[in-house]
C-alpha cells in the first residue's frame, strides 16, 4: 500500500483511520485494532490527548504503528507544548521516520480530565504549519540554521460545519497558505454540505478527505449535535439510528458511513474514518464502501 | 481597573485560624469599586470576625493600596493598632497585600481577596475581561478586539474550531472573540487584515516581572547620570 503522500502525488483516493492511545501503559488493545488495518488504509492518525485527556503522547504510538507496517499520520495540538517543544518534537517525529503531521490548535483543558491545567497555546494551528514549513526548510522559528532538516508533510482541520463559516474558511485559507497539503475535515454527515464545501475547497491547491465518524446509536448522535461544536447529524440520519434499534446501530452506522462514501467519493481526494472504540470495524468499512 | 472579589467567610476563617488580633486594610480604588474594600466591606468583614472572637485593632483604606509611598504615609497614625495585631488582612488586589507585605517585612499579611483580571466596566458592577497586559498591543489588526484575552486559547489566526453558534467552546455565554473580530472589520471594509498569517506572539515583550519608569523619570535619571559624570570629570582635572 502507498504512504499518505505518495498516494496523494499518485492522485489516488486515500483513506485515512485513527487510534486514540489509552490511558495507561497496557496498549495491547489499541495495536490489535492497529494491526487490523494494516493494508486496507493509507495512514492512520494518533490523537494527541484528544479531548484534553491525558493519555500515552501521540509520538511513541506513531512510532511503534510505524513499525508495524502503518504510515502514521501524527497529531500534535499546541494546547500542551510551547514553540520549543512543538519544534523538538516535530524533529523528533522526523528521526523516528514519521512523515506524516496534523497540524492542530488543540481542544481547551476545560474539556478533558485535568480541567485546572495550565493551557499553554503558545501556538495555534496556522503556525505549527508554519513552523513544519521552516523545518522542512533547514530553519528553525527563531531562524537559526538546523544541522538536517526536516521532510514532514503538514496536514490541517477544517469545520465545514461551523457556524458561522465565513471566518473558519478564512482560516483555511490561511492554512493553505501555511502549507497545508492535505485536510481532514471535522465529522461531516450531510453530503450536500459537503459537497457545496467542496466546491469552494477545489479553489485552492491542496487536498481535502471527509472527516467520518461512524455513529453506533442514536444517543451519541444526540450527543455529538449537543457536545460536539461543528458536527450536526441530521434528524433523518438519527431516526434510522433509533429505528435499527440496539443489534442492528452498528450495520446501521456503516450504511450511512458508506453511503455518504458513495455520494461524495468523486468530489473530494479521501476519507478518514474515526471509528470511535470500533477500530476492528474499518477493513470491514473500507470493503462495504467499496474502496478495499 | 483589578477586578476583585471577597474570599468566602469558610476560607477567611481558614486562612486566619491562628490569627488572634488583626489589623485591616482596604483600598479605596479598585477594591472599593467592586465592593471588596470599602469602608463599607471594611465594617462588615470586622462584625464578621469579631463575631468569630477575633480582634479587629484597626483599620485603613488607603487612597490606592498599590501605592507604597501612599500606604505608608498613611499608615503613620495607625502606628499602635497595628503593633498591638499578629497580622495584616488586606482587601484588595495582590499588589496591594505586597505594598504592605513590603512595608512591614515582620508582619503576616493575608489576602482576603481574589483578584481576578484587568477589566472593563460594561455597566455600574458588571466588569469583562479585554486586556492582560502582553506587553505589545496590536488589536488595531483585529477590529480593537483582543484575541489575547478574549480568545480563551488567546490564538492570533482566526478561530478554532470550537466556535458554536458564535458562541465560544468554553461555554460561559462567552461570544468567540474571532467571530467578533471577523464581524467588526467586515463592518469596517477591512478583512483582507485577517488574509496574512500572524506570527506567533513576541512574549518577552512580557517576561515577568515587568519593571517601569515613566518618561520623565528617566529623564530625570538621565540628566542625574550626566551630571555625576560632569561631577567625576571635573575631579579627574
Ligand atoms: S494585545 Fe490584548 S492583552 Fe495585549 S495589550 Fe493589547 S489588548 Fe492588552
Ligand atoms: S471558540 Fe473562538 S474564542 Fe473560543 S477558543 Fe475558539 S477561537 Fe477562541
Amino acid at each position: 500500500m502507498k504512504t499518505v503522500r505518495e498516494a496523494f502525488e499518485a492522485g489516488e483516493f486515500i483513506i485515512t483511520g485513527e487510534c486514540g492511545p489509552p490511558k495507561g501503559t497496557d496498549i495491547k488493545e489499541m495495536l490489535h485494532h492497529a494491526e487490523g488495518m494494516v493494508g486496507c488504509v493509507h495512514g492512520i492518525n494518533v490523537t494527541d490527548n484528544q479531548s484534553s485527556v491525558m493519555r500515552i503522547a501521540s509520538l511513541p504510538v506513531c512510532k511503534m504503528l510505524l513499525d508495524l507496517g502503518h504510515d502514521p499520520v501524527f497529531q500534535i495540538t499546541g494546547r500542551d507544548r510551547n514553540r520549543l517543544a512543538i519544534q523538538s518534537d516535530l524533529l523528533g517525529a522526523h528521526i523516528l521516520g514519521i512523515r506524516n503531521v496534523l497540524c492542530l490548535t488543540g481542544d481547551g483543558v476545560q474539556a478533558g480530565d485535568h480541567k485546572n491545567a495550565k493551557p499553554v497555546f503558545d501556538m495555534e494551528s496556522v503556525q505549527i504549519l508554519q513552523a513544519v514549513d521552516s523545518l522542512n526548510n533547514g530553519k528553525d522559528m527563531a531562524g537559526n540554521d538546523l544541522k538536517g532538516s526536516t521532510g514532514l508533510f503538514p496536514g490541517a482541520v477544517v469545520t465545514p460545519e461551523s457556524n458561522p463559516i465565513e471566518p473558519q474558511l478564512m482560516k483555511f485559507e490561511k492554512k493553505v497558505g501555511a502549507g497545508a497539503k492535505f485536510f481532514q475535515t471535522q465529522a461531516v454527515y450531510d453530503a450536500e454540505n459537503f459537497k457545496k464545501f467542496m466546491k469552494y475547497a477545489r479553489q485552492f491547491d491542496t487536498k481535502v478527505m471527509a472527516g467520518l465518524v461512524l455513529l453506533t446509536s442514536a444517543g451519541m448522535a444526540n450527543y455529538m449535535n449537543k457536545f460536539v461544536p461543528g458536527v450536526t447529524v441530521p434528524q433523518n440520519l438519527i431516526d434510522r439510528m433509533k429505528e435499527a434499534g440496539k443489534e442492528k446501530a452498528i450495520d446501521t452506522g456503516i450504511d450511512i458511513m458508506c453511503e455518504f462514501i458513495n455520494e461524495t467519493k468523486d468530489s473530494c481526494d479521501g476519507v478518514h474514518i474515526m471509528a470511535i472504540g470500533k477500530e476492528e470495524l474499518v477493513p470491514e468499512i473500507v470493503k462495504r464502501a467499496g474502496l478495499a | 481597573m483589578i477586578v476583585q472579589e471577597t474570599k468566602s467567610k469558610e476560607l477567611i476563617l481558614e486562612m486566619l485560624k491562628d490569627v488572634k488580633k488583626i489589623f485591616l486594610v482596604g483600598c479605596g480604588d479598585c477594591a472599593t469599586v467592586c465592593e471588596a474594600g470599602g469602608e463599607n466591606d471594611l465594617k462588615n468583614i470586622t462584625e464578621f470576625l469579631e463575631s468569630e472572637g477575633k480582634k479587629v485593632t484597626g483599620k485603613i483604606v488607603p487612597d490606592t493600596s498599590c501605592h507604597i509611598p501612599d500606604v505608608k504615609m498613611g499608615m503613620k497614625k495607625h502606628a499602635k493598632e497595628l503593633e498591638d495585631a499578629d497580622a495584616i488582612g488586606v482587601m484588595s488586589c495582590g499588589a496591594g497585600v505586597q505594598s504592605l507585605g513590603t512595608l512591614y517585612e515582620e508582619k503576616i499579611v493575608y489576602p482576603l481577596n481574589n483578584p481576578l483580571f484587568l477589566g472593563n466596566t460594561e455597566r455600574f458592577g458588571q466588569h469583562v475581561e479585554y486586556c492582560s497586559a502582553c506587553g505589545e498591543c496590536r488589536i488595531d489588526q483585529f477590529g480593537a478586539i483582543c484575541p489575547v484575552t478574549r480568545c480563551y486559547k488567546g490564538i492570533l489566526n482566526g478561530p478554532c474550531g470550537g466556535v458554536n453558534n458564535g458562541m465560544c467552546e468554553i461555554g460561559n455565554d462567552t461570544p468567540c472573540a474571532w467571530v467578533l473580530a471577523y464581524e467588526r472589520l467586515e463592518k469596517q471594509n477591512r478583512l483582507d487584515n485577517l488574509k496574512e498569517p500572524v506570527q506567533s506572539k513576541n512574549w518577552a515583550a512580557h517576561l515577568r516581572p515587568m519593571r517601569h519608569l515613566n518618561p520623565s523619570n528617566i529623564k530625570k535619571m538621565e540628566e542625574k547620570a550626566a551630571k555625576r559624570a560632569a561631577k567625576e570629570a571635573q575631579k579627574g582635572k
